[in-house]
């Protein structure tokens, strides 16, 4: 074994996060199973904190293996944060603009000059032997110029040359690289070359070198800004927590709270982590997740999640997700994931820049063939300044940009509305939606049912009684309307009683004994059966149904006693919020497994016109498809499991995900809070990120593409003009930076105010 | 004039041999370490070095990406087909776990399309 020196050892301290020890004996254990690992020096733990430090060169990964062997969970203090990488990023970003910016200096220090003295007419050319001197000199500066300020394009080509793949820089480096060769050659053999061709492109060179310089450099400043939603979201996270450890509070770092830590939120802070409240109650500010404005109110038993701002009581809550499991992190990461992807809109660009570079290298070749074939005098200045021109121009970075700067902003403006878009694709496909399916229940309603009227039908009975009864039959049922009763009972702090012989009707209802009394509790269908007089009845139950209501019967004892009614109320957005969606020409349809009446009462509060009612959960993807022969292109918008497939088979998957229980994979698009609106601002955002790409290609397209014949000296024939490089230059650095700036414009775009 | 026709030509092929026809030699990735099957590859002068890798059919394994390029571009690696996509530190080591893949290509490139690299797998 290899002894290591102690300043190896004292470079070789490493923190490990201990999970599970539970016990102020169980740092002996850890402590002694990582000091039996060959190469560790010492290992104390820190009990408080549930840390351990570790000095020896030994891998993390035999370390906490070790830890885990003797029952515990380990994991490295060092990972480093998102926060940590992006402050990494950011001052690498700042030194590689500075070094940009100084190689631009250095390059346009020579080029120009040059070129201002070119532009007054100063001659360009080799004569005399006193030209030729001078001539000489500035070329072996521009060579210098060409190490200091470019050598990173020459690297770069003959890199990937030698890996069989051109890109941007090969195009610099020969664009470049052709003109101060044929320059060079003008000096030092001008009579090699005919009088009219001796002349230098030296300050081509150096300004192109420059430009493209400060082309980078503007990108590197521009593309900073692109990922600034992200650096919201991750600035959401609290960075300390305040866990009770050993009945004590303390305050640790966030990486270190563990799983069932009991951690104190006080008003104002953060929650640091996901969990459940343990103690206390408090309302708490969930908008920077959802985008909900209203606080929450939370107590004992509720979910609160990390990022969330709390704002009036102290709790305590216990941790139930730590680390990269917090919804937040999680969030953060589809984001991430999404702003990298790519939309089938951008496979084009892809395709063609992979072909690109060397097609524009044969364009270029050819094109020096024809003006030395067909071209006027000079020929072969005109074919040295052609294959050069071109070579400039057609650089395909904007190109690749055109695409990825646009999503990264639109998937991040999202975000920030609380609408997470899974993938580029999701987010073409969503601004093209024609059609849009809303589930009735949880979707357009609350999905929480609640008792609305009693109508006592025998004044013998008061509601108390009624609701008693009725509670206390239900409390057997699972159904989602009879959980609304018992829930109502409870909220008036009625006790239940207990029923026997409960006996389930399907279909109609349920039947039950209660203290020697026969109860029916259903619908119409029920009372019917056991042949009841309900008399006026029936138009009181009609006339709830007409307010999208559920009315149930009750009877004791074969006689009609009360009607109960039961309703999902509309939240209080829906209906502006699916006027917006109307307002932009999408055809609206409910979808419900609920029946007619009550459907058609909601669907006509809201504004909908067209409803698929009593529709069975397995049936639901048949109306997707439905629509999708009728040539729509369909979005689906659901809250539950059963709308999964349904969900699955839409073009264009919504969840509503409220909260911690996002389902952040399942669906193309989740609404992160339960409001509409996020509908519309899913499409809104996605059309405005469509259309910002297509703006990119387009721009880029002219750049590259369009930019080429005229590089290659088509206008010579009609108006005797050929692009100058030093310009070709030009408009390749700022080719890029229009595209990114352009991308950024996205950042400004608003949702309609709601 | 003739013979600069001439080199021209020869040139475009060559060209056209170079970047598309040739294949270059892909690096293998010996599956004899099972899942924990890892290959270096350095994000440098605008290539991924080694940039073409075979790997083994049916395994997991892991690409350790060492970025040594300030340029932005460097900065994201994406494997479209696979809907990976990840951010890399600069100077710094990061680990991209693959899924276990199909026989297949599969192309990982930056964000501009500037770095390329292929998944061989056999
Ligand atoms: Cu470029």
């Amino acid at each position: 074994m290899n002894k290591l020196t102690g300043d190896q050892l004292r470079n070789n301290t490493q923190d490990l996060i201990i999970e599970g020890a539970g016990c102020a004996s169980c740092v002996g254990k850890i402590e002694t199973a990582l000091k039996n690992i060959n190469g560790v020096e010492s290992a104390e733990m820190n009990f408080a904190l549930r840390t351990v430090s570790i000095s020896g060169n030994v891998a993390s990964e035999v370390l906490i293996k070790a830890v885990e062997n003797i029952g515990y969970n380990a994991k490295s203090a060092s990972d480093r944060s998102d926060d940590e990488l992006i402050d990494e990023k950011e001052v690498a970003d700042e030194k590689y603009y500075a070094s940009l910016m100084k190689q631009m200096w250095v390059a346009l220090a020579l080029g120009m000059p040059l070129m201002i003295y070119s532009l007054f007419g100063g001659p360009m050319t080799v004569e005399t032997p006193l030209e030729r001197g001078v001539w000489l000199f500035v070329g072996v500066l521009c060579a210098a110029i060409m190490y200091f300020s470019g050598k990173h394009f020459y690297i770069g080509a003959w890199k990937s040359l030698l890996n069989h793949t051109a890109n941007m820089d090969t195009l610099i480096a020969l664009g470049t690289g052709t003109a101060w060769i044929y320059s060079m050659i003008v000096v030092l053999f001008p009579l090699a070359l005919p009088e009219m061709a001796r002349h230098v492109y030296f300050e081509a060179t150096a300004m192109i070198i420059g430009l493209i310089n400060l082309g980078l450099a503007l990108e590197v400043k521009a593309r900073g800004k692109t990922s600034e939603a992200i650096k919201r979201l991750i600035g959401l996270q609290a960075k300390t927590a305040r866990v009770v450890r050993d009945k004590k509070e303390i305050d640790i770092a966030i990486e270190q709270v563990l799983l069932n830590d009991i951690v104190r939120v006080r008003p104002g802070e953060k929650v640091p982590v996901d969990g459940v409240v343990t103690q206390g109650n408090t309302s708490i500010d969930e908008s920077m997740l959802t985008g909900e404005p209203m606080p929450v109110v939370k107590a004992e038993g509720d979910k609160i999640v990390a990022g969330t701002l709390n704002k009036s009581g102290s709790i305590l809550f216990k941790a139930t997700r730590v680390g990269k499991d917090t919804a937040i992190a999680q969030i953060i990461n589809m984001v991430k994931r999404a702003q990298n992807s790519k939309p089938p809109i951008g496979r084009l660009a892809d395709i063609i820049s992979a072909y690109f570079v060397p097609v524009v290298m044969i364009i270029s070749i050819v094109s020096a063939l024809v003006w030395l074939n067909f071209g006027p005098d000079p020929v072969l200045a005109f074919a040295v300044v052609s294959a050069t021109t071109v070579l400039i121009i057609a650089c395909p970075c904007a190109l690749g940009l055109a695409t990825p700067m646009s999503v990264m902003v639109g998937v991040g403006k999202a975000a920030e509305a609380g609408v997470l878009i899974r993938n580029g694709e999701a987010l073409q496909t969503a601004s093209k939606v024609t059609a849009m399916i809303l589930d009735k229940t949880g979707t357009i309603t609350e999905g929480a049912p609640k008792v609305t009227d009693i109508i006592v039908a025998d004044e013998s009975y008061s509601e108390d009684f009624i609701l008693t009864v009725a509670a206390s039959i239900e409390s057997g049922s699972e159904h989602p309307l009879a959980q609304a009763i018992v829930d109502s009972a409870i909220e008036q702090n009625i006790e239940l009683e207990n029923t026997t012989d409960f006996q389930a009707i399907a279909g109609h209802g349920v039947k039950a004994m209660l203290n020697g009394q026969q109860l029916l509790f259903g619908n119409q269908k029920l009372m019917l059966k056991h042949s009841i007089a309900l008399n006026g009845y029936v138009n009181k139950a009609q006339a709830l149904a007409y307010k999208a209501k559920t009315p149930m019967y009750l009877a004791i004892d074969n006689k009609l006693a009360a009607i109960i009614a039961v309703s999902d109320p509309i939240k209080s957005d829906s209906i502006a919020a699916i006027k917006r969606l109307q307002a932009i020409g999408i055809r609206v349809v409910m979808l419900t497994g609920d029946n007619r009446a009550t459907a058609n009462a909601v669907a006509k509060q809201v504004g909908i016109t067209e409803v698929f009612a009593e529709v069975l959960p397995e049936d639901k993807s048949n109306k997707v498809a439905d629509l999708q022969a009728q040539g729509e292109i369909v979005g689906m918008t659901g809250d539950g499991i059963n709308d999964a497939p349904a969900l699955a088979l839409a073009n264009v998957g919504f969840a509503i995900g409220t909260g911690t229980d996002v389902a952040i994979e399942s669906a193309d698009i989740t609404l992160m809070r339960g409001s509409l609106h996020g509908l519309s601002d899913a499409i809104a955002v996605s059309k405005a990120t469509l259309r910002n790409i297509k703006q990119n290609l387009f721009g880029a397209f002219i750049y590259n593409v369009a930019g080429i014949p005229f590089a290659a000296g088509i206008l010579y024939p009609f108006f005797g003009l050929l692009l100058n490089p030093v310009v070709a230059g030009a408009a390749m650095a700022f080719s890029s930076l229009t595209v990114v700036s352009n991308a950024n414009r996205l950042r400004l775009f608003k949702p309609q105010d709601h | 004039m003739l013979i600069i026709n001439l080199i021209g030509l020869g040139l475009i092929v060559l060209i056209i041999w170079w970047f598309w026809v040739y294949k270059p030699q892909s690096t293998q990735v010996s599956d004899e370490q099972g899942d924990n099957s890892e290959i270096t590859v350095v994000v440098k002068d605008g290539v991924y070095q080694p940039a073409r890798i075979s790997l083994p059919e049916n395994k997991a394994f892991k690409i350790k990406f060492i970025r040594k390029d300030a340029s932005p571009c460097a900065a994201s690696v994406l494997f479209p087909d696979l809907e990976i996509s990840a951010d890399l530190p600069i100077n710094a080591e990061f680990t991209l776990q693959l899924p276990a893949l199909k026989k297949g290509e599969y192309a990982f490139h930056c964000q501009m399309k500037m770095y390329s690299g292929t998944v061989v797998v056999k």
